[in-house]
């Protein structure tokens, strides 16, 4: 069975896919996360939450190599991406990334921002990428736009643009970095629901958010961070039912007015 | 050797000489983007005029000094246009008449362009409080314009200096042609005066030039930023 | 005003000879300029050190001197030290000299204008440094640079005007030696002004079409 192109595995298969141990990340003097400990299982959603400013950004781009650390270590597919030679170049192609601002490239049309990666970094055949571009496309409803330059989409559009992009690469793992907050509410939506159909169809993925009903929808477990520190791990309904910090109790009374 | 090059600047009088050809070339340049500036002003606001017909006639003029080249200018107006109107005028005074017109034509885009960044609601509301159209310039266009023009203005007044070099070419006495005489009546004695005297001339321009387009950067960085 | 045509007619051969001298010194001009404005923006990209230093002073040397006097210290000055050039190999180095700096200011910003968050966006999906360069920073620069280099370009082909001044039988100067050796004053600047109409005006058009091309293409994704 395959959706969008993505090889589904077992849902929550108990290998463990990604593993962050004790990592700190510094700006200088200020500690920015600290003593952070998540393991992802492959097929796991987990939703970052926590408010502005506390390092969930800052993780996502630790796991991308975007932001150096300055302790702990990260293990993905049983190798370390801290200690030791690491091909960064190699390690991207399987952690697909979608930005808050989009950054299609802005000189390229659709599809030539989708098979760039595919075509010049995995060296794959153009016909083969271009008909997996296609179907993404088509997937995401956006089939038509392919000859279309990022200037012309919306927002929304950008968006599910970048998800395909990211995801014509064939990653193990998508992270999602507050990838709604700059759309216009209108929008929200669109991009959401192919999240959501990714998510049932078995990718592992973390998904920094603000949409708390999506992330209820969404994820298998919910980690919420605060002040850099990771306060809780738990089930979605645990938590925003009777969440186990105070931290948390107040973070969600802020949002549910 | 090089000592003896270097002196060919302190000898007699002409340091003395040197700035009195310097005070040739400021005053050349002072006068025209003085008059320039001011012409600039007017031909800026005409140039924000409804009328597509003005602003046609304002944009030619400006091609005009934008295509062909400022020597070729001074050339026309040196030998074309005075022997044309069959009138005399010097080197100097043709130099001040075609730097103070291109002037004018660079600094009527620079206002236009300041004028027509300022917000639509500006002038509205100016005029919603009862303001004539010369209120309205003097009170609330202008004084925020200033800001927006200001960096470009003092960025043209350095092109115009630099560009006052090139009056030695239609026989102004200005400090290129006190340096030639000079290395002219020394080149006997000192045969590398050419090296040592344009590399003055070099410096006196880069002295004038330089801390204005520090200051241009500068005020571009802090209210452009 | 009764125009001497027979004049033009005799004096056309000798206009088109300097237009060429102009237009093949602007190439030779514009062409090291631009490689000098490559070198020099990459070293203050990168910022790449004590490089970095020596190019912002040349920035400055070159932006705030006239070409003229530039011109007349490597030709009359350098000779008297032993080092002598032609005065086409003078008028070349001049133009690039001042043209480098222009050239070293457009593209970088161009470069600047690619945004850090564009160029994570690009390693994201696995691009080298190379590949980032060649498909993201190159294509991204070279766009938001090309009006301010084809203007430059314009400016400096209007600056070869000043390097008849040492000589080189340029538009200028056959003007000059013209209005000198025959009085027929208007004809020859009639001439001067066609010619620099004609390898001018087609530019002035191609930049402004860039500029709204540019503009049209606006990045803000």
């Amino acid at each position: 069975m395959e959706w969008i192109g993505v090889l589904i595995v077992n849902k929550k298969d108990s290998r463990v896919l990604l593993e962050i141990k004790n990592l700190y990340k510094k700006y200088g003097e200020t500690t920015v996360l600290d003593n952070i400990n998540l393991s992802i299982s492959k097929g796991e959603v987990i939703v970052i939450l926590g408010p502005s400013g506390c390092g969930k950004s800052t993780l996502l781009r630790c796991l991308n190599g975007l932001e150096k650390i300055q302790g702990g270590d990260i293990i993905f597919r049983d190798k370390s991406l801290v200690n030791g030679d690491v091909n960064w170049q190699e390690v991207r192609q399987q952690i697909g990334m979608v930005f808050q601002n989009y950054e299609l490239f802005p000189h390229m049309t659709v599809i030539e921002n989708i098979i760039l990666g595919p075509v010049k970094v995995q060296k794959r055949d153009k016909k083969e990428v271009m008909e997996q571009a296609r179907q993404l496309l088509d997937r995401v409803g956006l089939l038509d736009r392919e000859n279309s330059y990022p200037r012309q989409l919306s927002g929304g559009q950008k968006q599910r643009v970048a998800i395909v992009r990211a995801l014509c690469m064939n990653p193990e793992i998508m992270l999602f970095d507050e990838v709604t907050a700059a759309l216009d509410p209108e929008m929200v939506r669109e991009v959401l629901d192919v999240m959501l159909g990714l998510a049932k169809q078995g990718m592992t993925m973390i998904v920094v958010t603000h949409e708390l009903s999506f992330a209820r929808a969404v994820a298998d477990r919910i980690v919420f961070i605060d002040k850099g520190r990771i306060c809780e791990i738990t089930e979605p309904r645990e938590f925003f039912t009777k969440p186990k910090t105070e931290r948390a109790r107040h973070f969600l009374n802020r949002f549910q007015y | 050797m090089q000592s003896l090059g270097i002196s060919i600047l302190f000898t007699g009088v002409n340091m003395q000489r040197l700035f009195e050809g310097l005070m040739v070339t400021v005053r050349i340049a002072f006068i025209s983007i003085s008059i320039g500036s001011l012409l600039g002003i007017v031909l800026g606001v005409i140039w924000t005029s409804k009328s597509k017909w003005l602003r046609s006639v304002c944009r030619l003029y400006l091609e005009m000094f934008r295509i062909i080249p400022i020597l070729v200018w001074l050339f026309v107006m040196y030998f074309g246009v005075t022997t044309a109107l069959n009138i005399d005028l010097s080197g100097e005074t043709v130099s001040i008449i075609v730097f103070s017109l291109w002037g004018a034509a660079e600094m009527g885009d620079i206002v236009r362009g300041a004028l027509e960044s300022l917000p639509r609601h500006q002038v509205d509301s100016g005029k919603a409080i009862g303001l004539n159209p010369w209120d309205l310039y003097q009170y609330i266009l202008i004084p925020q314009a200033v800001k927006r023009m200001l960096p470009g203005a003092i960025n043209l007044a350095t092109r115009m200096v630099k560009t006052t070099s090139l009056v030695v070419l239609i026989g102004v006495i200005d400090v290129t042609k006190v340096g030639q005489q000079i290395i002219e009546r020394f080149r006997v004695e000192i045969p590398t005066a050419s090296f040592w005297v344009y590399g003055f001339v070099f410096i006196l321009y880069f002295i004038i030039c330089y801390p204005l387009s520090k200051i241009s950067r500068i005020l571009e960085n802090r209210w452009n930023g | 005003m009764n125009l001497n045509w027979q004049f033009i007619i005799d004096s056309l051969p000798l206009y088109r000879q300097a237009a060429w001298a102009t237009l093949k010194l602007g190439f030779w001009g514009i062409l090291i300029s631009l490689v000098i404005g490559l070198i020099c923006s990459i070293a203050l990209y990168l910022k790449l050190k004590g490089l970095k230093t020596i190019v912002k002073i040349y920035i400055e040397l070159s932006r705030n001197t006239p070409l003229l006097i530039q011109l007349f210290f490597l030709y009359f000055g350098l000779t008297k030290l032993g080092i002598t050039l032609s005065e086409n190999t003078c008028a070349i180095i001049g133009l690039s000299f001042l043209g480098g700096s222009y050239m070293a200011e457009a593209f970088r910003s161009g470069l600047e204008a690619v945004s850090r968050s564009q160029i994570e966006s690009g390693l994201s999906i696995g691009l080298s440094q190379a590949q980032l360069v060649r498909y993201v920073i190159f294509p991204q620069a070279f766009s938001v640079s090309m009006p301010s280099v084809a203007a430059n370009c314009i400016f400096l082909l209007k600056e070869t005007s000043i390097v008849g001044a040492i000589a080189v039988v340029d538009l200028m100067n056959v003007t000059k030696d013209l209005i000198g050796m025959y009085y027929q004053t208007f004809e020859s600047l009639l001439m001067l002004v066609a010619a620099y109409l004609i390898i001018i005006l087609p530019l002035s058009m191609l930049l402004t079409w860039l500029e709204r091309r540019v503009r049209y293409a606006e990045f803000g994704n």
